[in-house]
């Protein structure tokens, strides 16, 4: 009844190509923006900023970059986890070099410093196909990590071979450190996700996007077509890489605060990006969004009912956890393999129909 | 003959021995990988799982104790027998072929026709699965693995060595455990050719892994077939959980030796088993001896971790199908 294009007249070409094209969608997109920047802010706290909401926002940027290097140009990569030490380390380094810079600033550097380490790693991707190059992604992941590991330089000579976010301010007001507030650093969190997410979608809709998914479904005959096979890899590695690298930056900065790199990016995190691609939905950003979501909220769901509601040791509910992760994917492969987004797809197809489905 | 060549030496013998523990690992990827396409990277929690069944078989624990005494307050731990170590791993194996039937029935049955990710990412779920299954039915705490093999410096060779150096050489170290692997691993390749050529299973085997739908056309039962091959894989995790297991304990960190035997599988080529063993052999010594020679001294040590994905990379890039891969052809 309200969501369908009928009697939606669109008289310019920027209308015809806009984002949302049902006026529905469109209100909804914009009632969701309103809240997460006027509500939200007024009614967040610290134990569902730190539990759930930053984690999200924050894996969600992780996800929407491999998303564009696996969703969208086909190439699957286990280095994420790297990547993101990258991003958390570069932010370290600029923080502590360069006091006066503005977090803002910082956290885009990092990406750009990402985006070139990702590039590089993504040379053999020219190459290497299929699991071989998934395998060969590992190397980044390894080789990373070890890196920040042994070389001093990189966590500034420090005792403990950790870093720690030193305090920064936006407008007065510390998003990182200490003493940070919970809806200062939500809305710095949030600019972030809004502005990558838009980009992204408008990115994965233009020509480099299409390129990407001319190489994904087929690379031989898309270099026929007269896409370049090794911009359009090689734009993908560095644009996925910029993304998780401002995600490990954030990781840091905003949510850790102090971190050693083995424990906070080891294979790991890889790994559980890539089930939220997977589970989200391929080649998809608000799969992305889906993906992020599931994965964040699950665990502390099935933590607060068996460690709160049925008194278990924390140790077996762990144990748990991993059971029901590991079922759910194969259960949620088989049923869905394209994700949570297929599933909002087909609500919106119902939608459109209803109330007269025939 | 100065000393540090014969320790360079040394450590080249005990990464060969090393590298047979990768191949072991990478036939079970191999194997899988041929006959249906899944890259499994369960394979390294299966060597884990059965490791832990085979301890608490071994032991009598009651499996699933800890959840049990959580859910009714009892205080049951074990059964109170010690099985033989023979009828131990018989048992375990049991267990391998029935979770290859369950594998078969409730995960790969409804997978087919599906692209290679999502089956890769199957067996992923399935590793976290079993990773957590396995320690709620046998208890995460590290255990000890014997079933006999023999540890330690091996004497013979120590003393029948020694005449090769100077009155300062006291022979060639090497651990008994590993020579029982490699020759273990050799039996087990020997055993996996004559049955894959000469037996009626074994060659509808190779059948499947040629050409799926030729090979169903002719009659030959492809769910079948996948049962018999995650049983062997099973059947290689147990040998490797055993061997590592004796090793180093039974823990957490046993999974990992799948992370190990990827870049064995990239080097030697995914679909080819000579490959995974020449491969795990040119690992195990390369990363051994990098260390030896470059990383102890000059990076700062632990380059075992990532050497030999950095010798893969460097190598497909050259190789792109591995060194006895299948040649890559693409149509469009």
């Amino acid at each position: 009844m309200f969501y369908r294009e009928a009697g939606d007249f669109k008289t310019t070409y920027a209308d015809d190509s806009q984002t949302f094209p049902i006026k529905f969608d469109r209100y909804r997109y914009w009632a969701v923006l309103a809240f997460a920047f006027l509500v939200v802010p007024f009614i967040i706290n610290d134990y569902w900023l730190n539990a759930v909401v930053l984690p999200f926002l924050i894996y969600s940027v992780a996800a929407i970059g491999l998303n564009i290097l696996t969703g969208y140009c086909g190439q699957v990569s286990l280095g994420s986890g790297g990547f993101m030490a990258v991003g958390a380390y570069a932010c370290y380094k600029f923080m502590t070099s360069f006091p006066g810079m503005d977090i803002f600033s910082v956290i885009l550097l990092s990406g750009f410093v990402t985006a070139a380490v990702g590039i590089l790693f993504g040379l053999p991707s020219l190459r290497i196909k299929g699991f071989y190059l998934a395998v060969a992604t590992l190397a980044a992941q390894f080789f990373l990590v070890w890196l920040f590991n042994k070389v001093p330089w990189f966590y500034n000579y420090s005792a403990s071979g950790q870093i720690n976010a030193p305090e920064r301010t936006v407008f007065g007001y510390a998003v990182t450190g200490a003493e940070t507030q919970a809806w200062a650093v939500y809305l710095v969190a949030l600019v972030f996700v809004v502005v990558l997410a838009v980009v992204a979608r408008n990115l994965t809709r233009g020509s480099l996007g299409r390129k990407w998914m001319a190489i994904r479904d087929m690379d031989i005959a898309a270099e026929i077509i007269g896409v370049n096979p090794m911009t359009a890899k090689l734009s993908a590695f560095a644009i996925s890489s910029f993304y998780v690298g401002i995600s490990g930056a954030m990781f840091f900065v905003l949510y850790l605060g102090a971190v050693e790199v083995g424990e906070a990016f080891g294979i790991g995190k890889s790994f559980i990006i890539l089930f939220m691609v997977i589970i989200g939905g391929l080649g998809s950003i608000f799969g992305s969004f889906a993906g992020a979501a599931f994965m964040v909220l699950m665990p502390v769901l099935l933590k607060n009912v068996m460690v709160g509601q049925l008194g278990w040791a924390t140790d077996l509910a762990a144990h748990f956890e991993f059971v029901i992760v590991g079922g759910l994917i194969i259960v949620f492969l088989i049923l869905e393999p394209h994700g949570l987004a297929q599933l909002w797809r087909l609500a919106k197809e119902k939608l459109r129909l209803w109330p007269f489905p025939h | 003959m100065s000393a540090g060549f014969y320790y360079g030496t040394e450590v080249f013998l005990n990464g060969l021995m090393t590298g047979v523990l990768y191949s072991l690992v990478a036939l079970g990827f191999v194997l899988i990988f041929k006959s249906s396409g899944i890259f499994n990277y369960a394979q390294g929690v299966m060597a884990l799982f059965a490791a832990l069944t085979l301890v608490g078989l071994q032991d009598g624990q009651v499996p699933f104790a800890h959840l049990i005494n959580s859910i009714f307050g009892t205080q049951v731990h074990h059964f109170g027998w010690h099985l033989p170590a023979l009828l131990a791993i018989l048992l375990t194996a049991g267990v391998m072929v029935v979770l290859a039937i369950l594998v078969e029935r409730y995960i790969l049955r409804h997978l087919v026709n599906q692209p290679d990710i999502i089956l890769f990412m199957a067996t992923i779920g399935l590793a976290y699965f079993m990773e957590g299954f396995g320690d709620l039915m046998w208890g995460s705490e590290i255990k000890k693995l014997d079933v006999g093999i023999p540890q330690g410096g091996n004497i013979w060779i120590e003393e029948n060595t020694a005449f090769l150096g100077g009155d300062d050489f006291y022979g060639f170290y090497l651990d008994s455990l590993d020579i029982v692997a490699a020759v273990f691993a050799g039996l087990l390749v020997l055993s996996l050719v004559l049955f894959s050529q000469y037996t009626k299973t074994g060659r509808a085997l190779r059948a499947v892994a040629d050409d799926h739908q030729a090979a169903l056309s002719v009659g030959i039962s492809l769910r079948f077939i996948w049962v018999v091959v995650w049983s062997i894989a099973g059947f290689i995790a147990l040998v490797a959980g055993i061997m590592w297991g004796s090793k180093s304990g039974v823990q957490f960190s046993l999974s990992l030796i799948a992370l190990k035997a990827l870049p064995v599988l990239m080097l030697g080529g995914f679909t080819s088993i000579p490959g995974a063993i020449v491969g795990g052999l040119i690992i195990g010594v390369g990363e051994k001896m990098f260390e030896f020679l470059i990383g102890a001294p000059f990076l700062g040590g632990a380059t075992e971790n990532w050497f030999a994905y950095m010798l893969a990379l460097v190598f497909l890039v050259f190789r792109p199908q591995g060194l006895f891969g299948d040649k890559i052809i693409e149509r469009v």
